[in-house]
C-alpha cells in the first residue's frame, strides 16, 4: 500500500489496475523540503529547455526538437525514486525530465541537440532526445518504438542474476504498448520476477493516433495481471504521487518482489515533435484545458500550501535556472562539430577487434 | 584429437566455456529440458542450472533483446534461435540495436554476444526450416556473420565469438551437424573470425563456398582430381561479414579461375558480393567467365524429396560447372 494513498474500492469491475486516489503528502513519502525544491528544479529546467529547443528550432539552430513539455510531473516523479550510481535507466525520447534526474546536464542535452562531438548519447550521429550515457546508467535507445523494453527485461535478469540489489526503471509511452515486443519483454520479466519498473506516460496521443484506436481498454496498466505484476494507475501531473507509486515499486523489485507496470495519465503540451503539427488531430480547446492540469503549476501549489516555497520564488526560481540554461546553450553551440573522418569508426570495439 | 561431428563440437565448446566464465548464459526456445532441438545444449540444465540455461517463452524478438540487456548488464549471453527461419521476428531487434548499439553510442556500449541459429536445407526441412538467412545479415554492417562449416571450424570459432567484444550471429549447417565429422583438439585452440581457409589447394580454379556447398566443392573437386586431372583450389569463406577478400582474390589471382557455390537464393546472395568483389578487383587476372550456382529465386526448398533436391546445388552439378570452367 501506498504511504498516504488509498485504493479506490469502487473501481468498475473491469479495472484491474489500482488507482491511486488520495494525494500523498511529502512527509508521508519520506521527502524534506530540499527535496521538493531539488524535484521541483528538474521539472521547471525541463520545462525550459523545452522552451529554449523549440527556440532554437525557429532559428534554425536546431534541425529537430522532441518535447517534453506536460510530462515533467510523471518523469520527474518516477526518476526520483532510483538512485544514480546504483539504478539503470532505460528512457524513451520524451524523457528530457528522466535523463536530468539521471544525472544530465542541460549542457549535454544541448550538445545532442546540436549534434555536437561531445554529444555523450552518440557524439552527434543519433537525432536529438535519443538518450545514452554508460557512465550514468543510462541505457542507449532507437527509433523504433518499444525496442527498449526487452533490453530493460534482459539488464533486470541480469542484475538478479548478478545479486545486485540495483532496479531497471523503463519509460514509453502509451502508443508503444501495442508492440508485440512490449508484451514480450513484460511476460518475461513477470515470469522471471525481475527488478524491473515498467513506467507508460500515457498522453492519449501517438503522434496522432487517440488512445481509443491504440487499445480497447482505458488503462494500460489493467493488463498487467496478465504478465503476473501489480498494475498502478496514477494522475502524472502530480509529481508526489507519481513519485509514491515508483517508490512502492523500487521497495518491492529490491525486495525480489519482481516487476511493476505504472500507467501516468498525462498530456503533451507540444506537438509529438517539432516537425510535427498537432492542430489537425487535437483542437486547441483540449490543449488548453490540459494546461489546467499543468503538472509544475500543480506542484507550485502544493509547495506554497507545504510552506516550502515562498509566493516570489516562482519568478526567481525559473529567472535563475533560465540564466543558467542559456548560457549552457552558448557553451554547447560553441562546442566542437564531430570529425567526419570519424564516421567509420566505433563500427566494432577499436583495439581489442578478434 | 577426438574425432566428432560437427554438433557435437559445437556441443562440447559451449560446455567447456560454460563451465569455465559464470557470466555465459544460453537462452532460447527448448534449450533446458529439452536440451535443444539439435541437443546442441543437452545435459545443460541439469548442470549450470535453470539461472544459466534458460527456456524462454516463444518470442524470437525478445530472446534477442533479452540476449541485449544481459550483454549491456556485464553477462555473455548464447542465445539460440531454433531454426534460422525463425529469426524474421527478431529483425528490428538484429539490425536496429544488436548491430548498432556500439555505433551509436560513439563506441560507449558495446554488446559482448553470441545469437546461434542452424540454417540451411537438406533436411526435409521444407520452406520454413531450411532457410538460408546470411544474407540478410551479412547485409547489416556492425554484425558479424559467420558460417563453420567443419567440427574444427565451429569449435574453434565459437570461442572467437564468445570471447569478441561485439556480437555474433553464428550459423551452423544443419545437414552438416551430423554428416560432417572430423578431428578437433581437445585443448581450447580459437580459430579468429574474419580469415577465410583454403581447405584444398589447387591450381586450375577456384571454388570458394561455405555450409554444406563447402563439402560439395571439396567432394567435386577430389573427383575432378581423380577422373580428369583438373586441380580444384577450394576456399572456405567462414566469416560471411567482415568478408575476407584477400584470401578469395589470392587463390583468384593464383588459379584464373572462379566458381562461386552458395545455397541461398541466388539473386542477392552472398556469392553475389563474392562475384562482385572477384570482378572488381581481378578482372585482369581471370582466365574465364566467373561462375556463380545459387539457388532458384522461389522462397525455399519444397518438403518432396525430388523439390529439395532440385532446389539444393549438389555434388554432381557442382562437377559439371567446375570441369565447364576447366576446359574454357
Amino acid at each position: 500500500m501506498l504511504p498516504g494513498a488509498m485504493l479506490d474500492s469502487t473501481a468498475e469491475e473491469r479495472d484491474v489496475a489500482t488507482r491511486v486516489t488520495r494525494r500523498p503528502t511529502h512527509e508521508a513519502l519520506g521527502l524534506m523540503a530540499d527535496d521538493l525544491l531539488s524535484m521541483y528544479r528538474a521539472m521547471v529546467t525541463a520545462r525550459l529547455v523545452d522552451e529554449a529547443s523549440f527556440r532554437l528550432n525557429r532559428q534554425g539552430k536546431a534541425a529537430f526538437v522532441v518535447p517534453v513539455s506536460g510530462h515533467e510531473g510523471c518523469q520527474v516523479g518516477t526518476a526520483w525514486a532510483l538512485e544514480r550510481g546504483r539504478d539503470v535507466w532505460l528512457p524513451y525520447y520524451r524523457d528530457v525530465a528522466v535523463v536530468l534526474v539521471a544525472g544530465m546536464t542541460p549542457y549535454d542535452i544541448f550538445l545532442g541537440l546540436f549534434a555536437k562531438a561531445d554529444d555523450p548519447s552518440s557524439g552527434g550521429r543519433q537525432m536529438p532526445s535519443h538518450w545514452g550515457s554508460r557512465r550514468l546508467g543510462i541505457i542507449s535507445h532507437s527509433s523504433p518504438i518499444a525496442s527498449q523494453m526487452p533490453h530493460a527485461s534482459g539488464i533486470a535478469y541480469a542484475a538478479k542474476y548478478r545479486g545486485e540489489d540495483s532496479v531497471v526503471g523503463c519509460w514509453f509511452g502509451e502508443g508503444a504498448t501495442s508492440e508485440g515486443i512490449w508484451h514480450e519483454a513484460l511476460n518475461f520479466a513477470g515470469i522471471h520476477k525481475v527488478p524491473a519498473i515498467f513506467v507508460c506516460e500515457n498522453n492519449h496521443y501517438a503522434i496522432s493516433v487517440a488512445q481509443g484506436k491504440q487499445m480497447a481498454v482505458e488503462n494500460v496498466a489493467d493488463r498487467a495481471p496478465g504478465y503476473g505484476m501489480p498494475g498502478v494507475v496514477v494522475d502524472g501531473n502530480d509529481v508526489l504521487g507519481c513519485y509514491a507509486a515508483m517508490k512502492e515499486a523500487v521497495e518491492r523489485a529490491r525486495a525480489g518482489e519482481g516487476p511493476t507496470l505504472i500507467e501516468a495519465k498525462t498530456y503533451r503540451f507540444f506537438p509529438h515533435t517539432s516537425d510535427d503539427d498537432d492542430r489537425s488531430y487535437r483542437s486547441r480547446e483540449e490543449v488548453e484545458e490540459a494546461k489546467h492540469n499543468d503538472p509544475i503549476h500543480k506542484f507550485e501549489h502544493y509547495l506554497r500550501d507545504a510552506g516550502v516555497m515562498g509566493k516570489g520564488e516562482v519568478e526567481h526560481i525559473a529567472a535563475e535556472i533560465k540564466a543558467d540554461v542559456d548560457r549552457q546553450i552558448d557553451e554547447a553551440w560553441n562546442a566542437p562539430d564531430p570529425d567526419p573522418d570519424s564516421l567509420l569508426r566505433h563500427l566494432y570495439a577499436e583495439d581489442e577487434t578478434s | 584429437m577426438t574425432e566428432k561431428n560437427v554438433v557435437t563440437a559445437i556441443h562440447d565448446t559451449l560446455h567447456e566455456q560454460m563451465a569455465a566464465d559464470e557470466r555465459l548464459l544460453v537462452l532460447g526456445e527448448d534449450v533446458g529440458a529439452r536440451g535443444g532441438v539439435f541437443r546442441v545444449t543437452q545435459g545443460f540444465l541439469e548442470e549450470f542450472g535453470e539461472q544459466r540455461v534458460i527456456d524462454t517463452p516463444l518470442a524470437e524478438g525478445a530472446i534477442v533483446g533479452l540476449a541485449v540487456g544481459m550483454a549491456l548488464h556485464g553477462l555473455l549471453p548464447v542465445a539460440e534461435i531454433e531454426f534460422a527461419d525463425f529469426i524474421h521476428p527478431a529483425f528490428d531487434q538484429m539490425v536496429s540495436e544488436v548491430a548498432r548499439m556500439r555505433y551509436r553510442t560513439n563506441g560507449d556500449f558495446g554488446l559482448p554476444m553470441v545469437i546461434r541459429a542452424p540454417w540451411g536445407g537438406g533436411v526435409h526441412g521444407a520452406l520454413y526450416h531450411s532457410q538460408s538467412i546470411e544474407a540478410f545479415y551479412g547485409h547489416v554492417p556492425g554484425l558479424k556473420v559467420v558460417v563453420p562449416s567443419t567440427p574444427y571450424d565451429a569449435a574453434g570459432m565459437l570461442r572467437s565469438a564468445i570471447a569478441d567484444p561485439d556480437p555474433v550471429l553464428f550459423l551452423e549447417h544443419k545437414r552438416t551437424y551430423r554428416l560432417i565429422s572430423g578431428e578437433v583438439p581437445d585443448e581450447a585452440f580459437t580459430v579468429p573470425i574474419g580469415p577465410a581457409d583454403v581447405k584444398r589447394e589447387g591450381s586450375d580454379l577456384t571454388a570458394i563456398a561455405y555450409g554444406l556447398m563447402l563439402h560439395h566443392c571439396l567432394e567435386a573437386a577430389q573427383r575432378l582430381e581423380q577422373e580428369h586431372g583438373v586441380s580444384v583450389e577450394v576456399v572456405d569463406v567462414r566469416t560471411i561479414n567482415p568478408l575476407d577478400k584477400e584470401t578469395i582474390l589470392a587463390s583468384v589471382r593464383k588459379t584464373g579461375k572462379a566458381i562461386v557455390v552458395y545455397e541461398d537464393n541466388r539473386t542477392y546472395g552472398a556469392g553475389a558480393e563474392i562475384v562482385a568483389t572477384i570482378a572488381e578487383e581481378a578482372m585482369f587476372d581471370l582466365d574465364g567467365p566467373l561462375v556463380r550456382i545459387g539457388g532458384p529465386d522461389v522462397p525455399a526448398m519444397g518438403f518432396a524429396s525430388n523439390l529439395e533436391h532440385a532446389f539444393m546445388p549438389d555434388a554432381d552439378l557442382v562437377l559439371d560447372r567446375m570441369l565447364e570452367l576447366a576446359r574454357f
